[in-house]
């Protein structure tokens, strides 16, 4: 009785181990386009790596969210085939020979309650209300109301392009720090003194979207540059080495017009 | 013919131990995954400084990992609930398990145990929607998202398990002490409450200790209600629990800050483990009396 249970036990460890090593391992034979970098470009890369992945099955995608500066120094070691940075590369990074390839802008709208009186802000006062300068909106051209702080949650990629564009790294006095989009957009739509941060595409009628520095965030604003939150999301490549076929074939599908739907269903605007 | 039912009789019962072998391993399974994975961050961090330190800053420059105000603020979160619904679920339980006609005891019921069977993220959204700015509005605070929105939850959350255990424990009060007592000229309502619930008294405490289980291992209704920032607890102000400290951060993190996750849930599993032996501590001692 005992010995049997012991048997019967024994197999179920093993079923699971086997089941555990063969889901561990990959086909080494297939080629591989690895990418390696920003963790704010994970849904736009997971949606075109995805895409890319059904239309070629011989071709195994990676993707390694490690951060832009990371990635950047990845593909000029030649760890990966194509870098991912959410920051334009700098005049040193291009002279070590490195070529960006702009994929898509991400834009970032402040939203408010359509309650809120307040017109505009500057970039400068977006950052003193974030890190707490301001805590009025009466000092902002608002009505008298202790300004309610929402952002999202540490790891997103949203905060972290709103904290580098507007400089306030680690400096912010959230009053709630919420997990999703949505959740922003809802809180913002229920109090009139809050302000909040989301993804251009998410923005909807139950909350304004605030012009900064004098301009209105739309997709067209975001492309030209006018519209200063927001940043590109960039394909990092070597500039005088080829990529090998698969990578290659990745980069055109990326930046085909083929790809601009996937990228404005990741929420961006596609640069195309 | 008598040795082939023996074997079936064996059969079945390997069956059977194999099934609650199952539930076994599964805590094992988990105990030993949780320890592995959450011992290295605290190793790193330093359980002091792990356990009490009072910033959570997990993405910074220079990060830190403390987890006080997670701690403080799910304790707190647990007592407030059931300071307010305790006591509701008790009455209400003694009024339906004794003095309420048969209908309303039916009707009552029914809407206990639907409140029970509401998904907890149901109460998040109602909370987030309609508790949220009421209390913003009610006591004229910037922002309603608070540890009071998360307590009002939490109180209503665990209605329904107490009512029910503590409702199952007076039913099973022998009829013969209350009429016992009612004989002795007492009236119904001295019978309910000096002998019903005396008798039924480990029975009810099961239940408050099975709210407190709820309550401080309740993660998306809270999530939803308290605006999640890492602030130490204050009533109006917006806080982060153990549960929601890893929900909300698992799902971009990396590094250290995976590990400190993993050893937030470590504590909470702690946690949970020591309201369960002492609930074992106090039935068995109630049980020996």
């Amino acid at each position: 009785m005992m010995k049997m249970t012991k048997k019967l036990l024994a197999l179920a460890f093993t079923a699971m181990m086997a089941a555990a090593v063969s889901t561990g391992c990959s086909d080494k034979e297939a080629q591989t386009v690895s990418t390696d970098g920003s963790t704010s470009m994970e849904a736009v890369i997971g949606a075109l790596g995805e895409a890319f992945e059904a239309d070629n099955s011989d071709v195994t995608f990676t993707y390694n969210p490690t951060g832009s500066g990371t990635g950047i120094q990845a593909v000029s070691e030649g760890r990966c085939d194509i870098g991912l940075s959410s920051r334009s590369l700098t005049d040193e990074e291009k002279a070590s020979g490195l070529t960006e390839t702009v994929l898509a802008y991400d834009g970032i709208a402040i939203v408010v309650n359509p309650e809120n009186s307040v017109t505009g802000l500057t970039l400068q006062q977006l950052a003193d209300i974030y890190t707490g300068k301001i805590t009025n909106w009466s000092e902002v051209g608002g009505a008298d109301g202790e300004i309610v702080l929402i952002g999202r949650e540490a790891g997103s990629g949203t905060r972290d392009g709103f904290e580098s564009i507007t400089d306030t790294k680690d400096a912010c006095q959230y009053r709630q720090q919420l997990t999703s989009t949505g959740d922003v957009i809802t809180t913002v739509a229920s109090n009139p003194n809050a302000i909040g941060y989301a993804s251009l595409s998410a923005v909807k009628d139950s909350v304004k979207a605030l012009p900064i520095d004098g301009v209105s965030p739309s997709e067209t604003t975001v492309k030209d540059g006018s519209y200063v939150v927001q940043r590109p999301f960039v394909l990092v490549t070597k500039t005088d080495e080829k990529l090998s076929d698969a990578a290659q074939k990745f980069f055109d599908f990326a930046t085909s017009a083929d790809a601009v739907e996937l990228i404005a269903g990741a929420g961006v605007v596609a640069a195309k | 013919m008598k040795s082939k039912k023996q074997v079936t009789e064996r059969l079945v019962h390997g069956v059977f131990l194999l099934l609650g072998l199952i539930t076994v391993g599964c805590v094992l399974l988990i105990t030993v995954y949780l320890i592995l994975s959450g011992l290295p961050a605290i190793r790193e961090i330093g359980l002091f400084d792990f356990l009490f330190g009072k910033t959570w800053k997990s993405t910074a420059e220079e990060p830190s990992f403390g987890i006080l105000p997670f701690i403080l603020s799910s304790v707190y979160s647990t007592a407030g609930a059931l300071l307010l619904g305790v006591p509701i679920g008790f009455f209400t339980a003694v009024y339906l398990a004794k003095l309420a006609p048969p209908a309303v005891k039916s009707f009552v019921s029914s809407a206990v145990s639907l409140l029970a069977g509401i998904p907890s993220v149901v109460y998040g959204l109602v909370g987030m929607l309609v508790l949220v700015p009421a209390i913003r509005k009610l006591f004229d605070v910037p922002d309603g998202a608070s540890l009071l929105a998360a307590i009002v939850v939490l109180a209503i959350m665990i209605l329904p398990s107490i009512i029910k255990v503590s409702i199952t424990a007076l039913d099973a009060v022998p009829k013969d002490y209350e009429d016992a007592s009612l004989a002795l000229g007492a009236t119904p309502v001295e019978t309910y409450f000096r002998v019903s619930v005396p008798a039924a008294k480990s029975g009810i405490a099961a239940a408050v200790v099975l709210g407190v289980g709820r309550a401080i291992g309740e993660a998306m209704a809270v999530m939803m209600v308290s605006g999640n920032a890492p602030n130490m607890p204050s009533l109006f102000e917006s806080v982060r629990f153990l549960t929601t400290a890893v929900a909300s951060e698992m799902s971009y993190s990396s590094g250290l800050q995976r590990q400190a996750l993993f050893s937030i849930a470590l504590v909470l599993f702690l946690f949970i483990m020591l309201i369960n032996a002492t609930l074992n501590f106090f039935l068995k001692r109630s049980k020996e009396k």
